[in-house]
């Protein structure tokens, strides 16, 4: 005897009435936003690529220019100077106010306390003049003999004084992400480490901070890309970077709009490369995490690229 | 310096006491395991069982009484009649007489099962690279984990978590092996594969110090029992004989709960 799906197939194959062959949800608004979207860039195109003023030639003339190169050059030499001040010193504050000596404590929160309330550009300006206020630097017993003397003018150069404001604030910041990092790590990793007879320093070197990195990274990657932008403030002291080029170039030519062109892109060329190295450090800092394994962590990070993932 | 019999045991203690602050975790703990013997360490939870085992490898300081690991005092040297603690160096080194597992595992996340297991034979002990290379990959084929050698620990099981963490103890070559409730975590199946590591390591004539509520695990490998409760040792004896037969009356109470 037949049974009774038998006798009466389900309507769903005869007909498609499967979810799969649903009407999908209609959406209007996303309709409305793309044509706002379209319109606005068709204006923007006008007023800009299609637009006289904008003097694109002049753009394309001074793009590769010796004095923008040679801008460019300290611009960058700036950012890898000062961040690499700002890692090395904000590590070292990061882990002394970790410590267990309450001076030591003490002494790098102060620190952070110092350079955190006062404005880049005021410490920028500091350390410019200090060769007014301090002739010489000395290295000696305090109050008793020196043993080495600097002449501050000469040390404090503008190179100098531009990477150390902008290296020892940096520095105050990157603690604070550093201090996160090292504090996401689980305790047990710690004892883990020191029950395998580790030192303290190899605990933090192996176990610790490699771990604190997938917190560090993206926050750093997000402070190295404000640093370039944030060179540009040594135009105050007087020092040839990318846009100080651009101006001493517009001063004389007059064409403000398209050298400020010219500087914007190399900031947004720059920032660019960075965004991508900033990706290749995460990728290789996320084994181990929920399952992802080295060789998976390339694809993971495709996917969520191509699907427009916010990483 | 020390007693001269402390010699002969593999973990000693006189009248340990810890403070946390006010509160007053182990109140005078005497204690002794021999070499090559079995100890399980029980008691309801709060009573100091962690707190004793982390004394014994020095992630505390005792307050204190006097503790020898393999005859040697632990985390001070004895001078004129005074005792002077030793620098973080020589804790370093006296920690790895002991090897230490603990409750939740705690395998280095950003490593697989082998480079956990290499990491401080190589940092540490300077041990050449293909050799632990060698060593670890045995380890890890002793606790049955050879063909996850290259797994991250979050790809791993509970149960696979804790052996590679014995492993990883292992690897160190220690003379005595604490284990801080191995299987509390685990899921009730996965329990009795780590056992079984332990069953093995305890026949190899490993000293072992454990920690648990696994009353048969104490009745069939322990050689004895230590019953704990509020920061002393109540009762201690031959693992069978007391828990079959406990004498005191928080013993039976805890062991009445536990069945
Ligand atoms: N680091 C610490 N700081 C303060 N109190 C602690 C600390 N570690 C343990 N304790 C306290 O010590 C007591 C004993 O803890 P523990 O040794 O973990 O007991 P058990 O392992 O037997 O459950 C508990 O009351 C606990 O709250
Ligand atoms: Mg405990």
């Amino acid at each position: 005897m037949p049974t009774r799906e038998s006798q009466a197939p389900s309507p769903s194959l005869t007909t498609g009435m499967e979810p799969e062959n649903a009407i999908p949800v209609r959406h209007p608004g996303r309709w409305a936003a793309a044509v706002a979207v379209a319109v606005m860039s068709a204006m923007l195109w006008n007023a800009t690529v299609n637009n006289p003023r904008m003097e694109w030639a002049i753009v394309g003339q001074y793009l590769f220019d010796p004095q923008i190169l040679a801008g460019l050059r300290m611009t960058l030499l700036l950012t890898v100077l000062a961040m690499a001040v700002g890692l090395v010193l904000g590590t070292v504050v990061a882990v002394m106010r970790m410590s267990e000596n309450p001076l030591v404590r003490t002494a790098a929160q102060l620190y952070v306390w110092l350079f955190r309330s006062t404005p880049l550009i005021v410490q920028l300006l500091f350390w410019f003049y200090l060769a007014a206020v301090m002739p010489t630097l000395g290295l000696g017993i305090p109050f008793g003999p020196e043993w080495i003397t600097f002449d501050t003018s000469l040390l404090i150069s503008q190179i100098t004084a531009a990477v150390l404001g902008l290296g020892l604030c940096e520095a105050a910041y990157t603690a604070e992400i550093v201090r996160a990092g090292i504090l996401s790590v689980s305790k047990g990793q710690f004892e883990a480490g020191e029950a395998l007879g580790m030192s303290p320093r190899r605990v933090l070197a192996r176990i610790v901070l490699p771990q604190a990195m997938r917190v560090i990274v993206p926050p750093i990657g997000n402070s190295t890309i404000s640093m370039l932008k944030t060179t540009a403030l040594v135009l105050v002291i007087a020092l040839p970077d990318l846009l100080t080029a651009a101006q001493a170039i517009y001063s004389q030519n007059l064409a403000q709009i398209p050298l400020l062109t010219v500087a914007t892109a190399w900031y947004v060329f720059i920032v660019t490369v960075l965004t991508l190295v900033q990706n290749r450090i995460e990728r290789k800092f996320s084994a181990g995490v929920a399952g992802v394994t080295r060789s998976r962590v390339r694809r993971r990070t495709l996917t969520a690229a191509l699907s427009g993932g916010f990483r | 310096m020390s007693d001269t019999d402390t010699g002969n045991h593999a973990v000693r203690l006189e009248a340990v006491h810890k403070r946390f602050g006010d509160v007053e975790v182990l109140r005078g703990v005497d204690l002794t395991i021999s070499r090559g013997s079995v100890a399980c360490v029980i008691g309801p939870s709060g009573s100091g069982k962690s707190t004793l085992l982390r004394c014994i490898n020095q992630l505390e300081t005792i307050q204190r009484g006097r503790l020898w690991v393999g005859g040697e005092l632990v985390g001070v040297r004895e001078r004129q009649g005074r005792l002077y603690r030793l620098p973080p160096k020589l804790v370093a080194r006296q920690r790895l007489r002991c090897g230490m597992v603990f409750q939740n595992f705690n395998l280095f996340a950003h490593m697989t099962a082998l480079e956990n297991v290499m990491e401080a034979p190589v940092g540490v002990k300077k041990v050449p690279k293909t050799e632990a290379l060698a060593l670890s990959r045995d380890l890890l084929g002793k606790v049955g984990l050879a063909k996850h050698a290259d797994k991250y620990p979050s790809q791993l099981s509970g149960g696979q978590q804790q052996r590679v963490a014995i492993a990883r103890a292992l690897a160190m070559s220690p003379e005595i092996m604490l284990f801080d409730e191995p299987t509390s975590a685990l899921d009730p199946e996965l329990v009795g594969e780590v056992l079984e590591v332990m069953r093995a390591l305890a026949a190899d004539g490993m000293t072992m110090v454990v920690v648990t509520h696994e009353i048969g695990f104490a009745r069939d490998v322990a050689d004895t029992v230590h019953f704990m409760d509020e920061g002393v040792v109540v009762e201690e004896g031959p693992a069978r004989s007391l828990l079959a037969d406990p004498r005191h009356q928080r013993t039976k109470t805890f062991l009445s709960h536990l069945r």
